[in-house]
Formats: structure tokens, C-alpha cells, sequence
């Protein structure tokens, strides 16, 4: 365990003054329910396009993508290569013109607009329930890891970030929340960086990386570069790490995942939504789409690096907590270990996965430790960060959980009041009404995180559970939104039918599959198992491809058979309804057709380079 | 919408480069201090303390021009 410097604890502190200062100084600006919620739409491009990948750089990301650097390697990148970035240039280019254009007030309100009530509901309700629970997730996710590497009380810890998050929301509603997102961004860009330059310095640059990872590569049973090259071992799903193969990977993760988050997800069309003008909004994931494409050398780099630093380190003090004992104990135990045929993987800093009941490091099925892939980048932060920088470094993840908290925490306060409040509680209030009622949903919604937060924290189950019916509810949203947007015919009863179908066939198809190793339960098969994938994530992205397939094929075969709008109730919903948005910039690479193309070649040359 | 977001974002990394350059000069060569043998707290802290000034000023500039 860490102890902290005082340097530490000032940047520390320093952080949390500006953030409540930042809320203290919008208070002023906040007189109606659409500056709470929707930032009176002031904001320009620049602030919500870097609040937009901010708003999405929670845990699971800053976490997730270190840890899946290390489980996979470069292959991660395909989640912004192949996932986020061409969905980004869809949603800015193509759907915005609707999204912004229509004035509806969230994602919710516009399915009423367009579909009907009953489609907007099942969204509005689903997406309720989705970010409280989220937030909660990783308001736990914040508390274990603090208490893990610092010795951090678990209560305090969530109680204090939960506090600040709905001080400067309450404070200075949506805009708080996105001014803040910005000065994440920076501080986890800075607090990152140099981690990657001394992590990439110790392994002896990309060179020494990509061999010292060759080893790994070839000690897992895969070729050389598998966990160095993105592209080239996409081919067959067992050459890879990840486990999938290409056309699962760009169908499934890059067309029917990313869409459905980038282009559907309130969390992050809100801070478009915000933006001040048409031109604005649809910049606003374009120019989220430029440093977002160049985060995985920030996010997955240290995962991967992790794997393979020298851990005779730099700093004594790096060891971890009680729990989970330093990886010079894990070899000793491996010694220990009795018959055990495959060697074991000594180097890098990744400490091993513990058995919660015996204390004793987990092994797969070949008899080699299991790494608690999720500490890598924590851990890295520990290995290379000397006092000062440590607090930077700490203080750039607590943003990040924040940033991702405050996000959900923005989004579920305006689709609580505007579509739950307002529309099935209490209509025609004075507009000051809604916006005491957008203050009140902020305290209950930290408040239901908070509560998620300790239940995730003794059934973890429960949490499993949950997230596995949140990908059920998204998997087929960006069928129901592409059909909407482009399709006049497509009627409210096929939207509905269709969204409910793309659901149920996401269960369905998950109930009936299990990935390689698993057992029946939580993670498929509870339907009897008709098919077997060679990873977790390989049937993530079949169920995904089900749902969606599903639920396009429903949404059409209804709408046909249902009676169409009148074309004049459409206008500015749908394609070829709508006037073409014109663009008030002067220079052409500030117009997002062209930025759009600019962001597309440089994300084809990125995956080149590490094809 | 009122408040120019380069002005809180220019103090922020304005305050915390220059603290970690003083940290960084002040313990310079202690042990523990630079376990990479590098001096990062030094070097990191003046390019913060560089992005800081370089947003204060472009706030100013912008304010400037729109008082003009």
C-alpha cells in the first residue's frame, strides 16, 4: 500500500476547489430548466466536442481499456478504430441534422416526436434505470480500487465523489457538468501521458514492446505479433487474443455496437445537444473524433506495457495492498505450486487474480495464474509515478470516474424530468417547477448511485446481471434510430414491436450460446446450449448482430403492415423530409463534411499502421 | 454562456504546473524523488505550467477582441 505525499493531497484538494468553484461560478447563469438541462444550447463546438468523449471516459474506460490492453493487446484499438470513430462521423454528419434540428430536449423525446408514445417510453425507462445503475457500478468500481491501492476507506471514498459530483451539478446543472468534463479531459490527458513516456522509455520504445510482448504472444499459444499487430491475425478467431474474427468484430463491435452507443446514447448526443448552433452540433463528435482516435495510445498502452516492465521497480513502495500480494509473492507461490507443466509468466507488473475465499491466486484451466487484468494501469500509475506526479496521476483517475459519473448522473436528471416527469407525472407546470424538480432528480440520482454502488458491492451478481440486460435493451436501439431517421414509412407500432423483438432475440440468442470454458448461467446457455463461441466477446457481438438484424426486419415487416404518418407531421425528423442544415463557418475545414473526411483518413492510416 | 472555460482551465494547470515545478526543483536528486532517473515532476510541471499560461492568454485575447 501507498502512503501519499502531502503533494500529493494538495493536487489533489486543488481539484476539488476547482470543480466546486466551477459550479459556484455557473450558478448565476442558471434561470431556466433549458439552461439546466441543455445549457440554453450556448456552448461552443470546441467545449461540447471534447465534453463528448469526456462525458464517455469513466471508468470503463480509463480501466477497462488498460486492462483489455493487456488481455488483448493492440487488437483493443479496434474499439475506436472500427467502434467509435466511424460512428462518431455517422452521428455528426447524418443524424444531428435531426437530433438538434427537431428541438427535441433528449434522445427519448425525439423517438415520441418521430415514433410514438409507448416507443418513447421504453427508451426513457430503460435509460432511467441503465444510468443510475452504471453510475452506481462504477462509483463501486471507485471505492474498491482507492481502497485496494491506498487503504482508502470504501464509505468515504463514494460518499466524498458522489458529494463533489452533485455539488457542482446541482449547482450549475448540464454546463457545470460540461466545463468540468473539459478539465477531465485535460487533467487525464496529462495525467496519462507521461506514463505512457516512462512506460515505452523502461520497455525500450514500440521496438523493445513489440518484442518483449512476442514472448507473451508466444507463451499464450499465438503467433509473434499477435498482441502487437490489430489486423493481421483477425483472420480465424482462435489466432487471436480477442478471440473473434473479422467480420464478427467489424459487424458486431463496429456497426452494431458503436452505432447503437455513439448515435443513440443520450449521455453523449446531450452534449451535442448543447452545442450553439446546427453547424456546432454536428462539429461536436467530429472534433471529438480527432484526440479520441489517438486515445488508445493513452488508455491501452499502459495496459499493455504493464504486462511487460521490468517489475524489479523503481519503487519499493509500489507494493499492493492486503489482498493482493506483490507479484514477486505470486512467483514465489507458483513455485510452490506442485506439478505444474506450463511456466509461469514472471515479468511486468500485473499482480494475479485472487480467489476471494482462499486468498490464493486463481488458475485457468491450464494450470497458469489468472491476472487481475483491471489493476494494470492502477498499478503501472504506482510502479512509475514518484510523489507529485503521483497526485497528478491519482487525481487524472478520480476525474475519470467522476467525468463518467457526472455524465450519467446529467443525462438521467433531463430524461427523468422532461420524459418521465413531465410527460406521465405532472404536465403544464411553470417552467421553474421543472427545473427545482431537474435540482431534486440530481440528489436522488447520486443517492439511487450510491445505494447501487453497495449493492453492487455484496451481490455482485446482481451487478452482472444487470449489465447483461443493459446489452440486451441497447443491442438493437440504432436499428429503431437508423429506420426512424431514414425511412418516412416506418411507422410507431413497428418501432415499438421491432425494439421489443431485438430485445427479446438479444436473450434469446445469448440463452442459447456460451462462450469456450464457461458455465451455464450468467454468462448464456440458459436456454440449453446450441452454439459455443470461442470468447466472451465473440458472443457479445453475435447476440448484438442478432438483436439488430431482428429488429429491422420486424420494424420494416410491421410498418408495411401498419397505416404511415402523413408526410407534413415529419418534416425535420426524417431524411428527405428535412431542409439540408447549412453551415455558418468560414473556413472549409471548420464544415463538418470536410473535417469528416479528414477524421476518416486518419483513422484508415492508423489502422494501417498497426494492421 | 458567461464564463470563457479557458480562464478556470488556464488557473488549474497554471497553479498545479507551478506547484509541481517548485516540488519537482526543490527535491531534485533526494531519493525516491526521480525512481525512473528521470526528473518528471520538473519537466511535467513546466509543461503544464506552459499549457496554463498559453489558455489564460488566449481568454485574454478572445476577451479583447470582443471588447472592441
Amino acid at each position: 500500500m501507498t502512503t501519499l505525499h502531502w503533494i500529493d493531497y494538495a493536487i489533489m484538494l486543488l481539484y476539488f476547489a476547482f470543480v466546486l468553484g466551477i459550479g459556484a461560478m455557473l450558478r448565476r447563469y442558471v434561470h431556466t430548466s433549458e439552461d439546466f438541462f441543455l445549457s440554453g444550447r450556448s456552448i461552443p463546438a470546441w467545449v461540447t466536442g471534447l465534453a463528448f468523449i469526456s462525458a464517455n471516459l469513466g471508468a470503463q474506460e480509463v480501466i477497462g481499456m488498460g486492462a483489455s490492453g493487456a488481455k488483448y493487446g493492440i487488437a483493443t484499438s479496434h474499439f475506436y478504430w472500427v467502434g467509435a470513430i466511424p460512428a462518431m462521423v455517422f452521428v455528426g454528419l447524418f443524424m444531428m441534422p435531426f437530433y438538434y434540428g427537431s428541438r427535441a430536449r433528449s434522445v427519448p423525446e425525439y423517438l415520441k416526436l418521430r415514433f410514438d408514445e409507448k416507443t418513447r417510453a421504453v427508451n426513457a425507462v430503460s435509460f432511467a434505470v441503465m444510468t443510475v445503475f452504471s453510475s452506481g457500478i462504477s462509483l463501486y468500481a471507485m471505492g474498491k480500487l482507492l481502497n485496494l491501492l491506498l487503504g482508502w476507506s470504501f464509505d468515504a471514498s463514494i460518499l466524498v465523489a458522489g458529494g463533489i459530483v452533485l455539488g457542482y451539478i446541482f449547482l450549475g446543472g448540464l454546463t457545470s457538468a460540461i466545463y468540468n468534463e473539459v478539465l477531465q479531459f485535460f487533467l487525464i490527458v496529462f495525467g496519462f501521458a507521461p506514463l505512457v513516456f516512462l512506460g515505452l522509455r523502461d520497455v525500450g520504445g514500440w521496438a523493445g514492446l513489440s518484442a518483449r510482448l512476442a514472448g507473451v504472444a508466444t507463451g499464450n499459444g499465438y503467433a509473434a505479433g499477435a498482441y502487437t499487430r490489430s489486423w493481421a491475425f483477425m483472420g480465424s478467431a482462435s489466432a487471436n487474443p480477442v478471440g473473434v474474427e473479422w467480420f464478427g468484430l467489424v459487424m458486431g463491435l463496429g456497426f452494431v455496437l458503436s452505432f447503437g452507443y455513439w448515435c443513440t446514447d443520450f449521455l453523449v448526443v446531450q452534449r451535442a445537444m448543447a452545442a450553439n448552433s446546427m453547424t456546432a452540433a454536428r462539429r461536436t463528435p467530429l472534433i471529438a473524433a480527432l484526440p479520441k482516435m489517438l486515445f488508445p495510445f493513452l488508455v491501452i498502452l499502459p495496459g499493455m506495457l504493464a504486462l511487460v516492465v521490468s517489475s524489479t521497480a523503481v519503487r519499493s513502495t509500489s507494493v499492493p495492498a492486503p489482498g493482493a500480494p506483490a507479484v514477486a509473492s505470486a512467483a514465489a507461490a507458483a513455485t510452490v505450486a506442485p506439478a505444474n507443466p506450463v511456466p509461469e509468466r514472471r515479468e511486468g507488473i500485473v499482480p494475479p487474480k485472487l480467489d476471494p475465499r482462499t486468498g490464493e491466486p486463481l488458475r485457468d484451466a491450464r494450470g497458469r495464474v489468472v491476472l487481475d487484468y483491471d489493476l494494470a494501469t492502477p498499478m503501472m500509475l504506482m510502479h512509475f509515478f514518484p510523489a507529485g506526479l503521483l497526485g497528478l496521476g491519482l487525481t487524472a483517475l478520480l476525474a475519470s470516474f467522476m467525468s463518467g459519473m457526472a455524465g450519467n448522473v446529467t443525462a438521467f436528471n433531463t430524461v427523468w424530468t422532461y420524459d418521465l416527469y413531465q410527460s406521465y407525472i405532472r404536465r403544464g407546470a411553470p417552467d421553474s417547477h421543472y427545473l427545482a424538480m431537474g435540482r431534486f432528480a440530481t440528489v436522488f440520482g447520486v443517492a439511487i448511485s450510491i445505494v447501487a454502488a453497495y449493492v453492487a458491492a455484496s451481490f455482485n451478481n446482481i451487478m452482472d446481471f444487470l449489465q447483461l440486460v443493459f446489452a440486451f435493451v441497447n443491442a438493437p436501439l440504432f436499428a429503431t434510430f437508423a429506420l426512424g431517421m431514414f425511412w418516412p414509412r416506418a411507422t410507431g407500432h413497428g418501432a415499438f414491436t421491432g425494439l421489443v423483438s431485438g430485445i427479446l432475440a438479444a436473450a434469446v440468442h445469448h440463452g442459447m450460446s456460451l462462450p469456450a470454458g464457461a458455465h451455464v448461467g450468467v454468462k448464456g446457455g440458459y436456454f440449453g446450449v446450441v452454439t459455443t463461441y470461442p470468447s466472451e466477446l465473440a458472443q457479445t457481438f453475435w447476440t448484438a448482430i442478432a438483436a439488430w438484424v431482428t429488429c429491422f426486419v420486424v420494424t420494416i415487416v410491421v410498418s408495411l403492415l401498419t397505416r404511415p404518418r402523413p408526410a407534413e407531421q415529419l418534416h425535420g425528423l426524417v431524411y428527405g423530409l428535412t431542409p439540408k442544415p447549412t453551415d455558418d463557418v468560414k473556413r472549409w475545414y471548420e464544415r463538418p463534411g470536410p473535417l469528416a473526411v479528414i477524421v476518416l483518413t486518419l483513422t484508415v492510416a492508423l489502422n494501417l499502421i498497426f494492421f | 454562456m458567461g464564463i470563457d472555460l479557458r480562464m478556470p482551465l488556464g488557473a488549474l494547470f497554471g497553479v498545479l504546473g507551478l506547484l509541481l515545478t517548485l516540488y519537482g526543483a526543490a527535491t531534485r536528486g533526494q531519493p525516491g524523488t526521480e525512481p525512473t532517473g528521470v526528473p518528471v515532476n520538473l519537466i511535467w510541471g513546466v509543461v503544464l505550467l506552459a499549457f496554463g499560461l498559453w489558455m489564460l492568454l488566449l481568454a485574454r485575447r478572445a476577451r479583447r477582441a470582443s471588447k472592441m
